[in-house]
């Protein structure tokens, strides 16, 4: 799809999403993705690079939901900024629909955007205080062309009702700060889906919200997905959530995803060690627990300045192969259907 | 202060009231609960529930607007309510409870080293020399499990474990019976997170201190729970021992909370509670939960009393 048919593609979204779960192509593909910040000395000269995504790649399809696990500090948001088209990627690509968002150019983009809503973790940060929810709402759609003030107001009103804010009336003309977190993040969810995209990309949507209300998030975000056809990333460090969320994982460590799998499988049959750790690691309430200790890898992720050789969970794994885990970059292999590890545990022999 | 007394923290009517414009915010009102030796009580609550207030109460860390503060809080057999406030700061805050406060990888000083902070609750409510609590502290460190070389680094220089890790060190450095708990590890990723609980299990196991836990994070609180107290608008509203609440609890807002939480297998459909907790300035003379509770009947329209049943409490008509 060419950039230039964008007012038409924003405006067709909608059944356009519909015929996406006939045909299973792929809408958002990444290709062997780098992001590389460069460490500057004084004035001028390159200190090293922190290498935030180093090696990532997946395919993603239409109406698919997918998770990113990771610790802070693994690159999940260098990742996500680059899928949104705020980093350029130093190296590979982004291809989205056929296209590679990094040659889209100004029209491309504002075309990009508008078919790429985005989640942000913390609600209240990410809307202006000094706007209304309807002006909040509007701006997107005053960006991307939408003259009619008429249609605008109709499309608010209609965003407001799908993420579930009755009556529309009373919330149009209030600030953020007369709302509660969890109508905050239904506000930035609605700004996110105004545009109707085709992808929603969510940066741990419900870590800074209540428990009960996160569930009531989390249920919402998946309606809208199943309803609307979006396809879905999510980003977060809670794996106990993802369940309720996607069908398909990818655990991230130090910049590369170690383990790619779909749901039932990561939860039910983890291979890498990291995944395991991190699976340990999650607690379930349980009273049992006050009375054991958790085996958790020792250490801390390492700097993706100088990532160490080899592989990169190495110095923290307690299965390290002497010889090989700390000599080669394992790749990913295939351990089941829809399954792969980057782990040399699971070479074929 | 040696009692015979099975209870280190006994509190009676708490109550701890703000004034602000709109009247009062009645943060933390009436609360009843006690704390055994070695013991670990973790409060659950959604956040505005009065979990902090409560803290806050119990360590006299007042702000200016209190309009009602009173209730009996014995410590050890002391009634540390009567004390002034110069005498309950010198012999009871940090040299009998101190507090790991809420996102308390921020709560360090950036200009000292932490080496000296973690030293400096030794100094002044002990009268040690520096050297010898920069020694106290360096064994606190090794509790904690952060390496000694860390004793003369910057709060920045440390990661958010590491940091979190350093508080919880300056919380035991004076060797308290009492370590509150406000939301420990909220901010942390979830390896860091089991690795400070594991920290703070063994220091329980070592050196026999009593925790009480705040959170609103009802998987992990698992993980050190002895009690559990669960806080709904100012007020606990259940009170039990971990093994009976997890697996089966009586209040309605708890089984509510229970039915919210993520888990990692299975296949339980994960529940929410309707509807919001109650202004604090303007409480109902029903039962609180009323609103929003599915339980409710006729008798909800007044306001519950404790109920013990079967050596837990629970305060709601149905389990009168």
């Amino acid at each position: 799809m060419s950039p230039k048919k964008s007012t038409k593609n924003i405006k067709e979204s909608v059944p356009a999403a519909v015929e996406a779960i006939k045909d299973n192509d792929i809408l958002l593909r990444i290709k062997n993705l780098r992001v590389w910040f460069e460490l500057r000395r004084f004035g001028f000269g390159v200190a090293g690079h922190v290498r935030a995504v180093d090696g990532v790649e997946f395919d993603l399809g239409h109406s698919e939901a997918i998770a990113v696990v990771g610790e802070s500090g693994c690159g999940k948001s260098s990742l996500m900024k680059t899928i949104l088209g705020l980093y350029e990627p130093t190296e590979g690509e982004v291809v989205f629909e056929g296209a590679n968002v990094s040659q889209m150019g100004a029209k491309g983009l504002r075309w990009y955007r508008a078919n790429v809503g985005y989640v942000q973790q913390d609600p209240f940060g990410a809307l202006a205080p000094f706007m209304s929810v309807q002006r909040i709402l509007e701006e997107p759609l005053i960006v991307n062309g939408v003259r009619d003030p008429a249609e605008r107001e109709q499309r608010i009103r209609k965003v407001l009702e799908e993420v579930k804010m009755f009556p529309v009336e009373d919330f149009l003309g209030k600030f953020p700060h007369m709302l509660s977190g969890g109508q905050q993040q239904r506000v930035v969810i609605a700004r996110a889906m105004i545009m109707e995209p085709k992808l929603i990309v969510a940066d741990e949507p419900v870590s800074m919200l209540d428990a009960s209300v996160r569930v009531e998030i989390l249920k919402l975000l998946r309606n809208l997905q199943e309803k609307h056809h979006l396809a879905v990333i999510y980003i977060t460090h809670d794996l106990a959530t993802v369940r309720y969320f996607s069908e398909r994982i990818f655990v991230m460590y130090a910049g590369k995803l170690v383990e790619k799998a779909s749901v039932k499988e990561l939860l039910y049959n983890p291979k890498h060690p990291y995944t395991l750790a991190l699976l340990t690691g999650t607690s379930e309430p349980d009273a049992a627990n006050a009375k054991t200790f958790k085996e958790i890898p020792p250490g801390e992720p390492p700097s993706l300045v100088t990532p160490p050789p080899g592989c990169r969970f190495h110095p923290r794994c307690s299965h390290k192969i002497d010889g090989v885990c700390d000599v080669k970059e394992p790749p990913d292999f295939p351990v089941a259907d829809h399954h792969q590890v980057a782990c040399w545990l699971f070479e074929p022999k | 202060m040696a009692t015979t007394e099975k209870t280190l923290l006994r509190c009676n009517d708490l109550y701890l009231h703000f004034q602000t414009g709109k009247g009062a915010v009645r943060a933390v009102d009436g609360v009843d609960f006690e704390l055994g030796y070695n013991e670990a009580v973790v409060v659950l609550g959604e956040s505005g529930c009065g979990k902090t207030t409560l803290a806050k109460a119990i360590l006299r860390l007042l702000p200016r607007n209190v309009s009602k503060y009173s209730g009996k809080v014995a410590l050890d057999g002391t009634d540390i309510m009567a004390l002034g406030d110069e005498e309950f700061r010198r012999d009871v805050r940090w040299a009998m409870m101190s507090l790991v406060p809420q996102a308390a990888m921020n709560s360090l000083n950036p200009v000292l080293k932490v080496g000296d902070q973690v030293a400096e609750p030794l100094v002044v409510h002990h009268g040690v020399k520096k050297e010898e609590a920069l020694q106290q502290a360096r064994k606190m460190f090794q509790h904690v499990g952060v390496p000694d070389a860390f004793l003369s680094r910057y709060a920045f220089e440390l990661s958010g474990g590491m940091r979190q890790r350093v508080a919880i060190a300056m919380a035991l450095v004076t060797a308290p019976s009492l370590i509150i708990l406000d939301e420990p590890t909220s901010a942390l990723d979830v390896l860091t997170q089991a690795n400070i609980f594991n920290v703070l299990k063994r220091i329980k196991q070592n050196l026999e201190t009593s925790y009480i836990l705040i959170t609103h994070d009802i998987a992990t609180s698992s993980e050190l729970a002895d009690k559990v107290a669960v806080m709904y608008a100012g007020q606990i509203v259940e009170m039990c021992d971990s093994a009976r609440f997890f697996s089966n609890p009586l209040h309605p807002y708890s089984k509510k909370l229970m039915a919210s939480v993520p888990r990692l297998r299975g296949d339980t459909e994960l529940e929410f509670i309707t509807g919001q907790p109650p202004s604090l300035y303007d409480l109902p003379p029903s039962c609180r939960f009323a609103p929003r509770c599915p339980y409710r009947f006729e008798k909800c329209e007044q306001d519950p009393p404790m109920i013990s049943k079967e050596g837990r409490q629970v305060k709601c008509w149905l389990h009168t």
